[in-house]
């Protein structure tokens, strides 16, 4: 509303807000087609989720009726979804740190400009990030299975355990496993955000140091880190978010299972509205409230987030 | 970076030169690498060997190579279709969302217009939100349209994933472009739809290209979306949802699977390794904004 008000008192001051309106026609014009796209992809489905929400309705094309907020009430008490919720988080702090660790001693090792091969050996750690998260899952069932995998069969014969391990098939073990996976096709995306960030560390600082007798070490924790750690926030929040999109991956190797143990929010949501188990109905009211639930956190994130970066933005600046 | 840790006076007595020290940690990075993406040799190399080797040989090089795999994912499960499938959708989608970006973000990187600040805000804060939250109303959206069950309404909906992203990078960069440029194109009778086709659209070609890259992998590599749109028309799949259902359907033909798999990773990779530049300044982008 305030911005409404503000755009009416500008428009005072000169022509009528109608008038600017008309002059600007040919701007509005070019943002047709983004905003068409923005419109029914983003903006519409996030205020109809909240509609859909409210409903009691079982499949596309079917019935719906109005509920009211029941769908929430029964949230509340459903195991299934409070488990998929925590397993997302879950997921989220399991694989971040890693990611970002990796990704950080990965940059600064490669970061050095003596190193002809850096370029190579980024674009290998980089291969699995553009490789489908639906081949990358068929590769590590196969690579994994408990049945002549090649993984159990290199661990067998170096006697790393005594017989087949099922990964992917082990209530237990299967949410780390799958972590693992993620961990492995998403640093290098990490790695590329922090040689961004590793760029804003001036030349002159590495020489200074070195004509100083500085250890390597010495450098990287005095020097690097504290002008990289800023970059730390804004690539933790797209880390965070990409964990808790963790969707394909999860829904290609495992499907949630075995035994819902690997279920996370959108498999979670993606089973109730459009994978029912026999006799069910899909319940898209259900899941939409669901996912109402699981966006709102995700924007939650966001804000907290957002809300960091600035904090230390502003240090910063009285620091300078 | 190595270089930094030896003070001149030790320089030379230690072992460890320079020189030395980088090949060493050049040796060691490779064979990281190559473990690193050893999933995918070993895909590869799977995909040339007949069933019953795979089982039997645990080695990298087939004993017997074949190209059998590759005949019967292309044919018999469908791999052909498949891919033409996701090649529309990939070329369809990434030649919209370029020039709706591009349009669109020239405006709100240029132009001052009523609406443009709460527009803005609006499409920040949707920024994050997760596939799972829009699957159900773009589905119903789709269905309304007609177009829930067709490969035109997998392509619209496609364009959507990345839309705000692009249309910022696209007005993040319009922006610092001198004023000059409108105002010469002005003086010389050019309307504003030229101005920007033939002057602003070509100097924005990093970001053109940036754009055409992202949202190819973006589309290539899709999977909640096509899933849920195929579920009940198996002949629509993209070779995402074609591979995770080879898996349910011929479970142990491991063979044709990994050539499946192949088939699927082999375009987006070729583009990623012409174009790596342009992936990894995309991306990079990101952080920096």
């Amino acid at each position: 509303m305030a911005a409404i008000s503000h755009i009416l008192e500008r428009g005072a001051e000169g022509a009528t807000l109608g008038q600017r309106i008309w002059k600007s026609r040919i701007d509005y014009l070019f943002l047709i087609p983004g905003m068409l796209v923005f419109g029914a992809f983003i903006f519409w489905p996030m205020i109809a989720s909240f509609y859909y929400s409210t409903l009691d309705w079982t499949g596309f094309g079917a019935h719906s009726e109005f509920i009211g907020l029941a769908n929430y009430a029964e949230l509340l008490n459903d195991e299934f979804f409070y488990s998929a919720f925590k397993r997302s988080f879950l997921f989220m702090l399991a694989t971040v740190p890693f990611q970002m660790i990796v990704g950080l001693m990965l940059a600064i090792v490669l970061n050095n400009k003596f190193l002809k091969l850096a370029t190579v050996f980024r674009a290998m750690i980089f291969l699995p990030v553009v490789s489908p998260v639906a081949v990358i899952a068929i590769v590590m069932v196969l690579m994994l299975s408990p049945f002549n995998g090649p993984i159990n069969g290199f661990l067998i014969e170096t006697h790393l355990v005594s017989r087949a391990v099922d990964l992917l098939g082990s209530p237990q073990m299967v949410l780390w496993t799958l972590a693992g996976i993620f961990v492995w096709k998403w640093t290098g995306i990490t790695l590329v955000y922090w040689l961004a960030a590793l760029q804003t560390v001036p030349d002159e600082l590495y020489e200074a140091a070195k004509l100083d007798g500085v250890k390597t070490w010495q450098v990287i924790m005095h020097i690097v880190l504290p002008i990289v750690a800023p970059f730390a926030v804004v690539i933790g929040l797209i880390s965070a978010i990409s964990a808790l999109n963790v969707f394909p991956l999860i829904q290609a190797t495992t499907q949630g299972g075995p035994f819902f143990s690997s279920e996370v929010m959108e498999v979670y949501i993606f089973r109730t509205a459009f994978a029912p188990s026999s006799g069910q109905f899909p319940r898209l009211g259900y899941a939409s409230a669901a996912g109402v639930i699981f966006g709102l956190s995700i924007m939650a994130l966001t804000i907290l987030q957002v809300i960091a970066v600035r904090r230390v933005r502003r240090k910063e600046a009285e620091n300078v | 970076m190595s270089d930094a840790a030896l003070p001149p006076g030790r320089m030379r007595q230690s072992i460890f030169t320079p020189r030395r020290k980088r090949f060493i940690t050049s040796i060691v990075l490779a064979v990281m690498c190559v473990i690193w993406i050893y999933p995918l040799i070993w895909m590869i190399a799977a995909s040339f060997k007949p069933n019953s080797e795979l089982f039997t040989n645990p080695g990298m090089i087939p004993n017997r190579p074949t190209f059998e795999n590759y005949g019967r994912a292309w044919t018999e499960a469908n791999m052909q279709r498949y891919f033409f499938n996701t090649l529309f959708v990939t070329v369809g989608s990434v030649l919209i969302t370029t020039i709706a970006a591009a349009l669109g973000g020239y405006v709100l990187g240029r132009r001052e217009f009523p609406g443009k600040w709460p527009l803005m805000g609006l499409m920040v804060f949707t920024l994050f939100i997760p596939q799972g939250y829009t699957i159900i109303p773009v589905f119903q959206l789709l269905t309304t349209l007609g177009l829930g069950q067709s490969l035109w309404g997998l392509m619209l909906a496609t364009c959507g994933h990345s839309i705000v992203i692009f249309i910022l990078l696209f007005a993040g960069y319009f922006t610092q472009m001198p004023r000059e440029l409108e105002e010469a194109s002005r003086m010389d009778g050019v309307g504003p739809v030229k101005t920007f086709w033939y002057v602003m659209l070509p100097l924005a070609k990093p970001i053109v290209v940036t754009v055409v890259v992202m949202q190819s992998l973006q589309a290539w590599n899709d999977f909640l979306l096509p899933l849920v749109i195929t579920l009940a028309n198996p002949a629509m799949r993209t070779l995402s949802v074609g591979i995770y259902s080879f898996k349910g359907e011929h479970f142990v033909d491991w063979g044709g699977m990994m050539a499946a798999s192949t088939i699927a990773i082999g375009p987006i990779v070729l583009l990623f390794l012409f174009l790596q530049r342009y992936f990894i300044d995309g991306l990079a982008g990101a952080v920096k904004g």
